[in-house]
């Protein structure tokens, strides 16, 4: 135990997910030492992050503005939308330079073991958007591309019993190659780009 | 390597550790309940891959850690989950299989046995799907409160032992109870719903098949009451369980 303010900064570290006691530790001091400069920035970044990010009120990822950047961009088919569970997909997804339609962020997987049904996810948002025309045109495909493992296939299937009788609509899973098991951040970008042009009808 | 030690299990629970590394909590045949850490599963590339995701069956070899044992080896038994999380009613119903026995077994390292031969065979009904899945579930349920020494009593009188059957039910009696017995604000069920408990109890399931379905709601609902009543705190899956069967699934 460290006496004071390096304690607390310790044990606030360490509440950080995947940063043990020892990480902690190491993070503290480094930062002790760092340049009043650098930890400026640092502490710009935090106060930001609560004031300055807000969901898209679109697509429900972070964003800047109250609609995001993608939604936004009036080059992108507003016809496709692929279905992610975490912002950090959109950006997987994103590196592929694979997919040119638009998004829908649920907020994580269904997952009853954590207390998390269908009403904990933005699935009823989901279903306005492919309600609703967007300058004009129909929601045309809905692309699955939730994560390769339990939770993120059991999602799927319950969006699959949704939307299937949607009349027009066409819906799609990520083709196979992404194990099950992973998470879709960790898939490489050839195996993620692949996975979603080879994708199928479901 | 002599502290190497091997066993079959299912998966109850996993719990993302730093990076990219697992905690795995498996119920296992010998060792109870038994959490140990897999390195790089949640890593696309992972030779573990699918094999440690909930509701798998395993056979596990785990080297004994400093505080976790790590698990060094996974064959798959039983994929479980593959044809599971093809059915949303199923896979809710085995979510609150799985946290059942996790919170019934509340001291790693104990023998569960019959806890443990009662979720695999729990699990791989559901997965079949030839019966209703609430049904499963509701059978485990009543079975697993069993031997945790607390089944509901759904023949004899909870209170003073005379033989049933009853038409009262109280939870916080422990059960049926009989008309001297009987506190103020009891439910009474139907005679077919209490005859329900009972044959999920023995796992009578040509007697089960015979009664009318729409005792099944009420039995439900009599077997989560009864489970909550004694859990510490209340099950997170169980509210969450898809009950109405659907006629086309998958
Ligand atoms: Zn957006
Ligand atoms: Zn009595």
């Amino acid at each position: 135990m460290y006496e004071g303010p390096v304690q607390d900064l310790i044990d606030e570290l360490g509440r950080l997910p995947g940063v043990g006691p020892k990480s902690a530790q190491r993070i503290a001091f480094h930062l002790l030492a760092a340049e009043p400069a650098d930890i400026g920035r640092l502490q710009d970044a935090l106060q930001k992050v609560k004031e300055g990010v807000v969901f898209c009120d679109v697509c429900g990822n972070v964003s800047a503005e109250t609609t995001c950047r993608i939604c936004r961009d009036t080059r992108r088919d507003v016809t496709l939308i692929c279905v992610v569970e975490e912002p950090k997909d959109v950006l997987a997804v994103e590196r592929t330079r694979e997919f040119k339609g638009r998004y829908h962020v649920l907020g994580g997987a269904l997952d009853p073991l954590s207390g998390v049904g269908p009403d904990q996810l933005r699935i009823r948002q989901l279903l306005q958007r492919i309600g609703n025309q967007v300058d004009g045109k129909d929601v045309a495909e809905i692309i699955i591309a939730t994560d390769p493992n339990t939770e993120g296939e059991a999602t799927a299937t319950y969006l699959v019993r949704m939307l299937r009788d949607f009349p027009g609509l066409t819906v799609t899973r990520l083709a196979s190659g992404l194990p099950m098991g992973g998470d879709l951040e960790f898939a490489d970008e050839l195996t993620l780009g692949r996975a979603m042009s080879g994708r199928r009808v479901v | 390597m002599a502290n190497l030690y091997r066993d079959t299990g299912i998966v109850l629970r996993v719990q993302k550790l730093g990076e990219a590394d697992r905690i795995i909590t498996l119920l296992t045949q010998k060792h109870g309940k038994v959490r140990a850490v897999a390195k790089g599963v949640r890593r696309t590339s992972s030779r573990f891959g699918a094999r440690l995701e909930p509701f798998g069956h395993v056979d596990v070899q785990f080297y004994p850690g400093r505080s976790l044992d790590v698990v060094t080896q996974v064959e798959t038994l039983d994929a479980f989950h593959v044809s599971l999380v093809g059915d949303y009613s199923r896979y809710t119903a085995a979510c609150a299989v799985l946290e059942t026995a996790d919170r019934l077994t509340a001291e790693e390292g104990e023998p569960a046995l019959r806890l443990y031969l009662l979720v695999t065979g729990a699990l791989r009904a559901l997965a079949a799907g030839e019966r209703d899945g609430s049904l499963v579930l509701d059978a485990f349920l009543m079975r697993a409160m069993s031997i945790a020494g607390w089944a509901p009593a759904v023949e004899e009188c909870a209170r003073c032992g005379e033989p049933g059957p009853h038409r009262a039910f109280n939870v916080q009696a422990g059960g049926v109870v009989c008309a001297n017995c009987r506190p103020a604000g009891s439910a009474t069920p139907s005679a077919e719903t209490l005859r329900l408990l009972v044959a999920l109890l023995h796992g009578e399931w040509d007697v089960v098949d015979a009664l009318p379905t729409g005792a099944r709601r009420d039995a439900s609902g009599l077997v989560a009451a009864h489970l909550q009543w004694h859990m510490e705190r209340q099950l997170r899956s169980l509210p969450l369980v898809e009950r109405t069967a659907r006629p086309v699934d998958g």
